[in-house]
């Protein structure tokens, strides 16, 4: 098997699992127990909580949610609740996830002015042109690190340094899920998911810089300061934080994997290369479009020879989505797209294989 | 170019004949911090500690994180060095102030020549290099009343100094330059800022803590052992006298009248720190009690425990009112870890109706009618030691 949708989710790595089973194991006591147990349980809590911000090199709080669809949730309503009375408007952009882009919509049903941008508007200058949009009433920018589908990356601390000299009242947000771990984010709030870095499903977190207000979305037990009751995963969360320390921190290995792959598909006819090139792609993400053969038809052919990947995010099941054109990747090329993502568990063999593969299916369905 | 630190002092550079015992203090205590993050060079000059990383793969971040909770220093200034060449230094400064100015829109350039050899001076040095800055940064526009960043050119014995950053120091005198003294840390919020404010007049703290199990449990004193880690960076070194309290304490439950508990409670503390701080040489005690707090914090209750103790006791946060304790206690990362729910040995047989006016005498009185002598050299003799060293968590 060679998988190539890292985007979509990862092979959980055995630090992690070891780090699950050992604390499902010894120390699966509640967290708020205020035995021995319990002081266990908080401990490797504390650890996880410390490894994870150091790796994100930031100091302030961390909150373990139930992925990053939960923690984008927390972050927007959150602030756009605990905001109100500053301000209506809240700036993001037209590529983001669905678990941001529903929630802004929900948002806007309750009567906050949600303006999106388009990168295609500004591709070089993305960040100067959704600071320009922050104004006196603009209490939210969110804005994705890391494109999913495409690898569009968006300079996030210089976007954040930007926003705080507009407007540093303005609380800005940031979708980390593809680039934590990968390139440098930061924000007043940073949103993680274990599962893309090896790590298990069911497991992310929202950091929270000092000082900023955030409405929870659930009420119960008060755990974790009352901004995210519910008993804590454990297990879950060591093997987030093993996950952390077993992701590499040099990642030329995989930079590597995308300049080989992107020099194999300059070979053959009719490919589109739909990432951006230079420091605007990420290396784990290539999108590419093979004129002439849907995404659909590639996809399952490529996967009867064994290799997975997708054909744009994996998160909407083949829903044909509005990101690329925000993008500027023309309807019929997202039509055709592809979208290979990798992983330090991926080697150059794949690729071989993968660019054997893309060759035959094009020979076989391209009319 | 080099990126180098210069570390400038605080109120010691007003120092007479003796500025130099507070220096040796002051540049082993910057040493022992940065020490876990690579190796550097350290020059001292002109009131200044020169700091030069000895290899560039040194986290220059976290230096500076390190040196704002150094007590001693007024301001750190990471500066880039050059040759005392004109021309060298606006060629070379441009990319070194990249981060500073692409994004800002106003600046301007002060310069300060030290060394009167240098041919410019301080406005033509000024001219010169804002010249060059906005031939570079079409972005920038000059503003000398109220600029976004303020760039330093310094002229000075060893070489020129240019920097955009001005970071204000902790302040103070250097921990150790004053002594040693013992803290009364029950783990609420106003002991870790005692301690604080008492380690930035450069004495050394260690903490006296007072547990009580089963009455208190054992995260009443994980968290004070997460306040003395959380406080290292400012206070050094801390070692933790943790004391077993609870005989003590049924013992005075049982003999004392209720209403005197707490105060008869806090002489009790009194007398046991001052032993512990004869047998290890500390020189004071600190509580962080404020003037009318609560019961035991009145006048009348004042002079009650003061006169359990020999040795001077100092109450660093007595006129200060609770919100300007939380907001130092803020600054200092001890309030969230202070304000967790557990029980700690003051809430423990507290009374109904706790005397606010004690008398001396009558204290004493109630306190003479049990021997608490023997209980007291027990708690003393299984005292239990945790030491806490700086920069550990790294």
């Amino acid at each position: 098997m060679i998988y190539l949708d890292n985007a979509a989710t990862t092979r959980p790595c055995e630090a992690a699992i070891t780090a699950a089973v050992n604390a499902a194991r010894d120390s699966f006591g509640n967290v708020s127990s205020l035995h021995g147990m319990g002081i266990k349980s908080e401990k490797l809590l504390s650890a996880a909580k410390a490894c994870i911000l150091k790796r994100l090199c930031c100091k302030g709080e961390l909150y373990f949610t139930s992925g990053a669809t939960e923690s984008n949730n927390l972050a927007l309503f959150g602030i756009a609740d605990a905001y109100k009375r500053r301000g209506r408007t809240i700036i993001s952009t037209a590529a983001e996830h669905p678990s941001v882009a529903r929630t802004l919509d929900k948002l806007s049903e309750m009567r906050y002015n949600v303006i999106r941008l388009s990168p295609k508007d500004a591709p070089d200058s993305f960040e100067e042109y959704v600071a320009d949009a922050v104004t006196e009433d603009t209490i939210l920018v969110s804005c994705m690190a890391v494109n999913n589908e495409i690898g569009y990356i968006t300079d996030t601390p210089k976007l954040y340094r930007l926003v705080k000299r507009k407007n540093p009242d303005a609380v800005f947000h940031t979708d980390a899920v593809q680039g934590f771990c990968k390139i440098p984010v930061a924000g007043d709030l940073i949103s993680m998911s274990a599962h893309k870095i090896h790590g298990f499903k069911g497991s992310g977190a929202l950091y929270v810089a000092k000082g900023v207000r955030l409405s929870p979305l659930m009420y119960g037990g008060g755990q974790q300061k009352g901004v995210r009751s519910g008993t804590e995963p454990v297990e879950l969360i060591a093997a987030f934080s093993a996950a952390v320390s077993d992701y590499p921190t040099e990642l030329s290995s995989i930079r590597e994997l995308n300049d080989t792959l992107r020099g194999r598909l300059s070979d053959m006819d009719g490919i589109t290369i739909n990432s951006p090139s230079g420091d605007r792609g990420i290396s784990t993400i290539l999108n590419f479009s093979i004129g002439g053969v849907r995404s659909e038809i590639m996809l399952h052919f490529l996967e009867e020879r064994g290799i997975y990947v997708s054909s744009g995010s994996a998160c909407s099941k083949g829903k044909v989505s509005g990101v690329p054109a925000a993008f500027g990747v023309s309807a019929q090329n997202a039509d055709s797209a592809i979208r290979v993502s990798f992983s330090p568990q991926n080697s150059l063999t794949d690729i071989d294989e993968l660019s054997l593969a893309l060759c035959d299916g094009i020979k076989r369905f391209r009319r | 170019m080099k990126e180098i630190i210069m570390a400038k002092y605080g109120e010691i550079a007003l120092k007479g004949l003796n500025k130099s015992t507070f220096e040796d203090i002051l540049l082993k205590n910057i040493k022992r911090r940065l020490k876990p993050l690579g190796s550097f060079n350290y020059t001292r000059k002109q009131s200044t500690i020169y700091i030069e990383p000895c290899d560039d793969n040194i986290d220059m971040g976290e230096v500076k994180e390190r040196l704002k909770t150094v007590f001693g220093l007024g301001a750190i200034q990471p500066s880039a060095v050059f040759q005392k060449d004109m021309d060298e230094v606006k060629a070379q400064c441009i990319p070194y102030l990249k981060d500073a100015l692409d994004l800002a829109r106003t600046f301007k350039v002060e310069a300060k020549r030290s060394d009167k050899s240098f041919p410019l001076k301080s406005p033509d040095i000024q001219l010169a290099l804002g010249d060059a800055i906005l031939d570079a940064y079409p972005n920038l526009k000059v503003d000398v009343h109220d600029p976004e960043v303020t760039v330093k050119c310094e002229i000075r014995d060893i070489g020129a100094y240019v920097s955009a950053e001005r970071i204000i120091g902790a302040g103070g005198i250097p921990v150790g330059s004053s002594g040693k003294a013992l803290l009364l840390l029950s783990g609420g919020i106003d002991s870790p800022v005692a301690a604080y404010m008492m380690a930035k007049r450069g004495l050394i703290v260690d903490g006296i803590h007072f547990q009580s199990p089963p009455y208190t449990s054992e995260r009443a004193l994980i968290k004070v052992q997460t306040l003395c880690e959380k406080l290292t960076p400012y206070c050094g070194d801390i070692r933790l006298h943790c004391v077993p309290f609870t005989e003590i304490q049924e013992a005075l439950r049982d003999n004392c009248p209720e209403e005197f508990f707490t105060i008869i409670m806090r002489r009790l503390m009194m007398k046991i720190a001052n032993i512990v701080a004869e047998r290890d040489g500390y020189g004071a005690l600190i509580t962080g009690e404020s003037m009318g707090q609560v019961a035991s914090q009145t006048l009348k209750a004042i002079q009650c425990t003061d006169a359990a103790s020999k040795l001077p006791v100092f109450r660093p946060v007595i006129g200060m009112d609770k919100k300007e304790i939380t907001d130092i206690a803020r600054k200092i990362d001890t309030f969230e870890t202070s304000i967790l729910p557990y029980e700690d040995c003051c809430t423990v047989f507290t009374p109904r109706h706790p005397k606010t006016r004690p008398v001396l005498s009558e204290i004493e009185e109630a306190e003479s009618r049990f021997d608490f002598a023997p209980l007291i050299e027990k708690a003393v003799k299984e005292t239990v030691l945790y030491k806490y060293r700086v920069g550990e968590e790294y």
